[in-house]
Order: C-alpha cells, then sequence, then structure tokens
C-alpha cells in the first residue's frame, strides 16, 4: 500500500510546477496583473486552440509542421546513422570521411538559411533539408563513438566463439553501441524541434511556426502562445518517445 | 623434426611470438595429450596468456607451429573454447542467450543442459548484470562447454573471485573435465590452485618454458599434504628465483613423489 502511494506520488510530482504555474498565470490574468496585450490567459490560448481546430486550420498547421519534422528527421538520420557505423566499423571510411564530416558539423546549420531559401526557395524542401542536416551531426557523432567504443573483449570473445561479419554485428557491435546511438536520436529530436520552430519562423508558408508569425501580423496574442505551447508539447513528446525506445531496447541495462 | 606420438593433442614446435618491438615468447615446445590437464604460470608479461590466445587461434606466431591432431593450426581454432577473466559475458543477453550465441537454434535445449551442468538453470532467464562474480564465470564456462570443446582454454578465469567462490568453481572445473574428458589449460597466477586440479604445471619465464612438472598426486587433492606442499614450494621457488637449498633437501625426505 505504502509503495503504490509513493509510486503515484513520483508521478504527480513532476507535474506540481507546470500547474502551479498554469494556474498563477491564470489568476494573475484574470486581477489584470498580467495586461492581455503582453500575455493571454491560459484560457484564452485554450479557445484559441478550439476556434482554430473548429475551422481545421490548427490541424492543417500541426500536420505539415509533424510531416516536415519526421521525413526530416528520418533522412538526416539515416544518413548520419550509416555514416556513422561505415566510419566506425570499416578504418578506410573512417580515414576518407571524418575529418570532412567534422568540418561541416561545425558549421551552424542555420547559418545556411538564406543559402537554402535562394536554393529551394521557402518550399517543403528547405524545412526538409535543414531538418535533415541538423539531425544528421548528432546521430553520426554518437554511433560513430559508440561502435569505436564497443567493448573490444567482448569483440573478441564473438571471434573466438565462432562469430563473424553480419552475426558478430547484430549480436555484439550494434547493441554495444545502442545506448550511444540513442542518446544521439534524444539530442537530434531537440534538434529538430529547434531548427523547424526556426526555418518555419523565418520563411513559410504553413506549418506551426507560420502560424505564430502570421498572427504576429494581426496581434493576435492568443495564436502565438499556442504555437509556442504546441511545440512544448511537441518537444516533450519526442523525448517521452525516445525515452520508451530506450526503456525498451536497453532493458539489459536497467534496475 | 621429432618423431610425433599420435596419442598428442596439441603441440608447439619452437613457437614464437613477437610483437612490434617486443618478443614475448621465445622457442616454446610443448606437447599435450588428449584429456591432459595442463596449468601454466608465471609472473604477469611473461606470456602465458599470449600462449593462450595462439592455441585458440586468436592470433597466429610469428615462427614456429602450432598443430592439434597433427594438423596445423592456421585459423581460429574451432575445436576450442575460450574462457576468460572477466567472464565477458554480453550485458544486452539473457543468460540462456548468452549460453547459445553461436549456435543455431535447436541449441536452446543443449544452451540448458550447459546451465544445468554448472547449476545455474534457474537462473536462465536472468541479465547478466544480476549475477555475482562467480555465477557469471559459470555461465561463461556453460558457454564454452555447450560447444563440446575437445580443448578448453581457462585464461585466468578465477582471478577476479573471491577465495571461497574460487575453490567451488576450482571443483566444478575439475569434476566436468573428468566427465568430458576434454584437454583443458588453465593459465594462472595462482599456484595452488595449478597443483590442486592439474595434471602437469608448466613454467614459463622471460618466454620460455623454465619447468614443466607433473604433479602425481591423487584426485581429489588434499592441500595440505607434505607431498602438495612440496610441489607447491618446487614451482614457486623456480617462479620467485629462490634458492634451490630447501628444495633439494625436501626431495631427499620425499624421493618418490617428483619424477623431474
Amino acid at each position: 500500500m505504502k509503495f503504490s502511494t509513493k509510486g503515484v506520488s513520483e508521478k504527480l510530482i513532476p507535474w506540481l510546477v507546470p500547474i502551479m504555474l498554469l494556474v498563477g498565470w491564470q489568476l494573475f490574468s484574470v486581477l489584470g496583473i498580467i495586461p492581455s496585450r503582453i500575455l493571454p490567459a491560459p484560457t484564452q490560448v485554450f479557445q484559441a486552440a478550439i476556434d482554430l481546430s473548429a475551422t481545421g486550420e490548427l490541424m492543417n498547421h500541426v500536420s505539415i509542421s509533424l510531416g516536415r519534422a519526421l521525413i526530416g528527421f528520418l533522412i538526416g538520420g539515416i544518413i548520419g546513422f550509416a555514416f556513422g557505423l561505415f566510419n566506425g566499423i570499416f578504418r578506410f571510411a573512417e580515414l576518407f570521411f571524418d575529418t570532412s564530416i567534422q568540418m561541416l558539423r561545425n558549421i551552424p546549420h542555420l547559418a545556411l538559411i538564406p543559402l537554402v531559401i535562394l536554393w529551394f526557395g521557402i518550399d517543403e524542401t528547405s524545412k526538409i533539408f535543414l531538418v535533415a542536416l541538423g539531425v544528421m551531426f548528432p546521430v553520426y557523432i554518437n554511433t560513430y563513438h559508440g561502435i569505436k567504443s564497443v567493448d573490444k573483449g567482448l569483440i573478441e570473445m564473438g571471434k573466438a566463439y565462432g562469430l563473424k561479419g553480419k552475426a558478430l554485428f547484430f549480436h555484439v557491435i550494434l547493441p554495444g553501441a545502442m545506448s550511444s546511438i540513442l542518446v544521439g536520436v534524444r539530442f537530434s529530436l531537440g534538434v529538430m524541434w529547434l531548427t523547424l520552430i526556426v526555418a518555419e519562423t523565418i520563411s513559410a508558408h504553413s506549418g506551426i511556426g507560420y502560424m505564430a508569425m502570421n498572427a504576429r501580423e494581426f496581434m493576435q496574442m492568443d495564436v502565438i502562445v499556442l504555437a509556442i505551447v504546441l511545440y512544448a508539447l511537441f518537444g516533450k513528446l519526442s523525448d517521452v518517445i525516445a525515452k520508451l525506445f530506450e526503456r525498451k531496447l536497453l532493458r539489459w541495462n536497467g534496475t | 623434426m621429432r618423431e610425433k606420438e599420435p596419442t598428442f593433442h596439441i603441440e608447439t614446435e619452437h613457437v614464437e611470438k613477437n610483437y612490434p618491438g617486443r618478443s614475448v615468447l621465445k622457442d616454446i615446445n610443448l606437447s599435450i595429450k588428449k584429456g591432459e590437464f595442463v596449468a601454466i604460470v608465471g609472473k604477469s608479461g611473461c606470456g602465458k596468456s599470449t600462449l593462450l590466445r595462439l592455441l585458440a587461434g586468436l592470433e597466429m606466431p610469428s615462427k614456429g607451429q602450432l598443430t592439434m591432431d597433427q594438423r596445423p593450426l592456421a585459423e581460429l581454432n574451432s575445436e576450442a573454447r575460450m574462457m576468460f577473466q572477466d567472464g565477458r559475458l554480453l550485458p544486452w543477453k539473457k543468460v540462456i542467450d548468452n549460453v547459445s550465441l553461436g549456435l543455431t537454434k535447436e541449441g536452446k535445449d543443449r544452451a540448458k543442459k550447459a546451465l544445468q551442468l554448472v547449476g545455474l538453470e534457474d537462473r536462465m532467464t536472468d541479465w547478466p548484470a544480476k549475477l555475482s562474480g562467480g555465477q557469471k564465470q559459470r555461465v561463461a564456462l556453460a558457454r564454452a562447454l555447450v560447444h563440446e570443446p575437445s580443448l578448453l582454454l581457462l585464461d585466468e578465469p578465477l582471478g577476479a573471485l573471491d577465495a571461497l567462490t574460487r575453490l567451488e568453481m576450482q571443483a566444478l572445473i575439475e569434476d566436468l573435465w573428468q566427465q568430458k574428458k576434454f584437454t583443458a589449460i588453465l593459465v594462472t597466477h595462482d599456484v595452488e590452485e595449478a597443483v590442486a586440479i592439474a595434471d602437469r604445471v608448466i613454467v614459463i619465464e622471460n618466454g620460455y618454458i623454465s619447468l614443466n612438472q607433473s604433479i602425481d598426486l591423487p584426485r581429489p587433492r588434499q592441500r595440505t599434504s607434505t607431498p602438495f606442499s612440496m610441489y607447491l614450494d618446487q614451482i614457486l621457488d623456480r617462479i620467485m628465483g629462490r634458492t634451490q637449498q630447501r628444495k633439494i633437501t625436501l626431495l631427499r625426505s620425499y624421493p618418490n613423489t617428483t619424477k623431474v
């Protein structure tokens, strides 16, 4: 009994601060301490969400942003993962590519926005390109590092027990690198949202970022705040998903 | 070339192993009979583990030849299985999957039997992280034995265990060796362990074999018996380079127990 109350309270405690902030925010808004020109009340933001949902506009923007995020993440993630694997496993690939990738990595990918707009305009391609570019490097670095730091003793053991090629890779090397790879994935999810927000805010004609910039023109504070809240929620959601993967793939490492 | 006796399971002829800048093994000549239990002792860095890795086929000698059943060993030794000091279980595989590593699907049943041999069938579905040091080594032993190797190579497998667990594991290894009749080569720095379970103790010093001593004691061996301590002393003297005086007096008092 005592154990279960502890479990419940451990689940609730992290939410106390957000709930208190929300309540305080509402209270101050209602009392007029926070003018609605500066920050709309939570209920107003909620109302904006309902209104925009009713017209289908919200769903439209959200699904466009999610689509960009996902496609960009997949493209960048797969490229980063593939390079990480090859450079981690094959000495030649490492010699050939690693230095160049490390150089490119140090360019802030958001600095490319003017170039990207000139190349691809402000269509889907430019956002997906930027997200993919941003996601690629953390996945690359952590995959590469993960494979490089697999316990040499375990690899030797695998070989001594007759594993080679594919079997050695799937039984020993990949699981050994997995925790590092997942760190890369989690980190790159953050980069994914950040890139998308910036790209959509600067140049777009759809998506959550566009919705916020458009609302600014009409001084729709509630919509702007709604966009920010949406980003926060999606950021949290992707973190939760990443954690689920970690828990599933790294069960052996847990308690 | 000297005449080969067909009963020898493993032979090394003038085996040398050099790494850039240092020579680890120099002219190792060794003949090991099928089913023999040989212990290799020596100070750390003397090359005893290197010799084991050569026998496993994990590395190739710089010079000389290793033969197994009269066939030269040119690649990974498929008849040998190695047990490492740190166990080297895959932490992301459950105990049973560690034991059946490298086996086909039907290997699960064999893996279960191997776990029964080491008394851990009830820990089958645990992660290795949940096992104690001794249990991990028993799983590693099961993993080696599941392949039914004709040669078991033990690279200081008990070095990291506490004294009581070590005694238990020594008894288990001796017992399984008597049951399964494989050839065993144990690298250890524990001379008492070597004398307790080996048919023959080999001392490696500066890359050469400096002592090759049969242990003619009945099993199970009494570690407190006088002949036992005499063997122990003799081997320790050799390793530590102590004076031969004490050994000679001991030899005089028990002349029947050594055949050098």
